[in-house]
């Protein structure tokens, strides 16, 4: 058993030479990260261990060399919504910042794998919008324009396209919703979420960071209008940042620090069925129906829909949910009928006014937000962590988010990405 | 699923209602300053626990009722009766 506290070398990397090493001497594998003690201080604490406050230590040390960061995750790695979503990137989105941002986020996404050494299995396999009127078929038409003139790759394309992309669609008249079209968007695909948190969380243990599971925050310290130090259930640490990238309990851990957030916490579920033979190619998404559908690579179809309406911090499925979610499937592939769910489950959105995030400084000096990523923040999960590791250690705003400031809810400069975002993805 | 207790029709499920969220109240347009009105517009409490919210029976008598909800275990209260506790 090799010693967990010592520093990953060369040894770890993983390779295929490495598994066959493993696969002959039949010897467990070390730990992908170690088990720490709180230290007294850190220079920053990031709360909540999912891919954006993953991501952002990862960032600290990598690009500017801060490596005395704690991650602090009152549950497991990736138990919260980096383990609940459904896993699909895509940079097709109606504003041009909103555009900008996620294609960055898929870039980052696209050599992932290589960079952290771990296969996050980024699958490139188109992502398809269908449109049910002629407006949605308008708007995909300026989504795709403004995408174009952003470099992103997105087109309309018709219903004979759709069945040549997708088998099984109905594209006749008969639906109440009948297909007229889609974005088609190449560059979109799906990931393994739980290999993006793993990856981002070995990167960062093997560069210094503290990861600290099961570590509840039950305090923040503010003297002066100033961050001094936050308080957790295995003790009390000394720091002057701390970053909150806590999706649904963003309002309730920015109130231990005195912030009100314009955001309420939303259920999304998601559902997926018994494996099938691989025969989806691409993501398909109706925001008329509320439903996305993608196949995994174990071959289970994957489907997810808006957040439950109305707000609620429970995880629980609900049978509405099974029932909406199945119609509207199978309005749209009524052959999948036979099919049987496996199992449901919900993880918790902080949805903001303007379906767009809210990131940066707030009124308490060293109190910083990555939060209100509502349905969408597994995608943006490493442009995020890139641009808040250049915020806490640069003092300034990235430009890339300088619109998503906390103070647009005081000036009145909302960020209008409802269009493509409302509807998850 | 669960149940909301309409003063009017009694306990019916929540999918005939449609959700209008906790109730802040709004302040005078007269006096108010841009920051109340910011806050009455996007701040929510968004706590986990006891909520009193606004609730609409669109698919039956079609009142608005206020209700009390715990928003961790989804149990639900007539408000009149949590508002004694």
């Amino acid at each position: 058993m090799p010693d967990p506290r010592r520093r990953p070398g060369r040894s770890r990397r993983y390779s295929a030479a490495a598994l066959l090493r493993h696969g002959l001497r039949g010897d467990a594998w070390p730990p992908a990260w170690r088990h720490h003690d709180l230290r007294p201080s850190y220079d920053v604490v990031i709360v909540g261990g999912g891919v954006h406050g993953l991501a952002t230590a990862y960032y600290l040390a990598r690009n500017h060399g801060i490596t005395n960061v704690a991650v602090l995750e009152k549950s497991y790695l990736g138990g919260g919504g980096s383990g609940r979503n459904t896993a699909i990137l895509r940079s097709n989105y109606l504003t041009p910042e909103g555009v900008r941002f996620y294609d960055r986020s898929l870039q980052l996404y696209e050599r992932l794998a290589t960079e952290l050494n771990f296969n996050v299995m980024f699958s490139r396999r188109g992502h398809l919008t269908l449109a049910h009127s002629d407006s949605s078929l308008r708007t995909m038409r300026w989504r795709a324009e403004v995408n174009k003139a952003c470099g992103v790759d997105s087109e309309v394309v018709g219903p004979d396209d759709v069945t040549r992309l997708v088998p099984f669609m109905d594209v006749s008249h008969q639906p109440r919703y009948p297909i007229l079209g889609a974005l088609y968007h190449p560059p979109g695909g799906v990931i393994r979420h739980d290999a993006v948190v793993w990856g981002y969380a070995r990167a960062g243990d093997a560069m210094g960071v503290h990861l600290h599971q099961d570590t509840e925050l039950t305090g923040i310290d503010v003297r002066a209008g100033r961050v001094t130090g936050v308080r957790t259930n295995r003790g009390r640490i000394g720091t002057s940042v701390v970053l909150n990238c806590t999706a649904g309990w963003s309002s309730l851990v920015a109130g231990l620090a005195g912030v009100r957030l314009p955001v309420q916490t939303f259920p999304l579920q998601a559902a997926v069925t018994e494996p099938v033979r691989p025969f989806l190619h691409t993501v398909v998404v109706s925001g008329t129906l509320h439903v996305y559908v993608s196949q995994t690579d174990r071959g289970e179809l994957v489907f997810g829909a808006s957040v439950d309406p109305f707000g609620s911090y429970s995880t629980r499925g609900s049978v509405e949910f099974v029932e909406g979610v199945a119609s509207h499937v199978l309005q749209l592939m009524p052959s999948l009928a036979p099919l049987r769910l496996l199992r449901q489950w919900a993880g918790l959105c902080d949805m903001t006014p303007d379906f767009a995030p809210i990131m940066g400084a707030t009124e308490v000096d060293g109190f910083l937000v990555d939060v209100g990523w509502g349905t969408y923040g597994f995608k943006a999960g490493p442009v995020a962590g890139e641009a808040m590791a250049e915020c806490i250690a640069t003092g300034s705003t990235p430009e890339l988010v300088s619109a998503f400031g906390l103070d647009r809810f005081s000036t009145g400069r909302l960020v209008g990405e409802k269009g493509a975002a409302a509807v998850g993805h | 699923m669960i149940l909301i207790p309409c003063p009017w029709c009694g306990p019916r499920d929540a999918g005939e209602f449609g959700y209008g969220g906790e109730i802040v109240p709004r302040p005078d347009p007269r006096t108010a300053t841009p920051e109340r009105w910011r806050d009455y517009l996007y701040l929510r409490a968004n706590v986990a626990g006891w909520q009193t919210e606004r609730w609409y029976h669109r698919m039956g008598c079609r009142r608005l009722l206020t209700v009390r909800r715990n928003t961790v275990t989804g149990e639900v209260r007539p408000a009149a009766e949590a508002v004694e506790r």
